[in-house]
């Protein structure tokens, strides 16, 4: 699949109705999706016939293009069941079957998923409203849950911390794209029409 | 819910030491296809509970007399894979709950969705 077809794929799946400040539900664009999943597919074969988790999977549109990718399976997991029931219509829409899904808090679940999954995906929350830290919490378990690769989303000010918590972790982080992440006026209380953050596409694999 | 993602899920409500197997009580039970991927399910097999996923699938009616413990030599028998496969990815689970063996706690499975979340006072 040519990455264009991907991304037009992608533009079917539905996002969030009312996305929630409290739980950062900025959408992930068709395009970044699309990205991010055509590197991890074509450059490091790490979907096709791999299980997969994605963390704080939201609508589902990195785990549906998982699956359209012949992931053996993806498990997406988040904490909002009014994203999940977006996600499960976009799953029905697709016609994918290679897909499941559970209702939990990222966050908490710690090392309970211990090396169980080949792959990790995820665009986790930033941390930067009022949870900060999130997005370390969400690395540190992905990282714990993945036998193989964690790709992740993570603002490029961000990056020397990031970088020291791998090495703390004892895994190898490579930065494999800076995006421009186009945060669009989703809430009140961005003023400007929209936003422009700088953010790195990460690969963490096991030293 | 699949069957493999029930062997990965485990209870961890406060106090809980083995919150592992969770015992499913399904009141709706479907079968999807889904196209069988050979290379995977041998893949998985060696990081399967087994004996968890035997016991989730005798409970839910689907064993189709999958033995105790995987047969030596499964990777060329297709007619094994093709059962483990449909025990692993399309025997779902729709409507019922999980039950943490330790503590009794149950989680609800609605449309296909367990939700593992805890209050405040569990975790």
């Amino acid at each position: 699949m040519k990455l264009k077809e991907l991304e037009s794929c992608l533009q079917q799946v539905d996002g969030f109705e009312e996305p929630k400040i409290l739980l950062e539900q900025y959408p992930t664009s068709p395009h970044i999706a699309g990205c991010m999943l055509y590197t991890i597919h074509n450059t490091y074969d790490d979907i096709k016939n791999k299980l997969v988790a994605d963390l704080g999977c939201g609508c589902g549109v990195l785990s549906i293009g998982a699956a359209v990718l012949d992931a053996g399976l993806c498990v997406g997991f988040d904490i909002d069941s009014g994203a999940l029931d977006i996600f499960k219509q976009n799953v029905e829409e697709f016609e994918l079957s290679n897909i499941d899904t559970v209702q939990t808090d990222v966050s908490t679940i710690g090392s309970s998923f211990a090396k169980k999954f080949d792959t990790v995906i995820m665009n986790p929350p930033f941390g930067t409203k009022h949870n900060q830290g999130i997005d370390m919490q969400f690395l540190k378990t992905a990282i714990s849950m993945a036998r193989g690769a964690v790709y992740s989303l993570h603002k490029t000010t961000t990056r020397d911390h990031i970088s020291k918590k791998a090495s703390d972790w004892k895994v190898k982080m490579e930065v494999i794209a800076e995006l421009r992440y186009d945060l669009p006026a989703s809430y009140k209380f961005h003023k400007k029409k929209s936003v422009d953050i700088q953010v790195d596409f990460i690969r963490f694999t096991p030293k | 819910m699949k069957l493999l993602t029930h062997n990965m899920l485990t209870s961890h409500v406060k106090g809980v030491t083995k919150g592992y197997p969770l015992l499913i009580k399904a009141t709706e039970v479907k079968v999807n296809e889904v196209e069988f991927q050979p290379q995977f399910v041998s893949r998985m097999i060696p990081k399967l509970e087994w004996s968890a996923l035997i016991q989730a699938a005798e409970g839910l009616g689907y064993l189709q007399d999958l033995p105790n413990a995987p047969i030596s030599n499964y990777e060329n028998n297709e007619e094994f894979l093709r059962k483990v496969h449909r025990v692993l990815l399309e025997v779902e689970v729709i409507e019922g709950c999980l039950q943490c063996p330790e503590s009794g706690r149950q989680f609800p499975i609605s449309k296909g969705v367990p939700n593992m979340l805890l209050n405040e006072d569990e975790s």
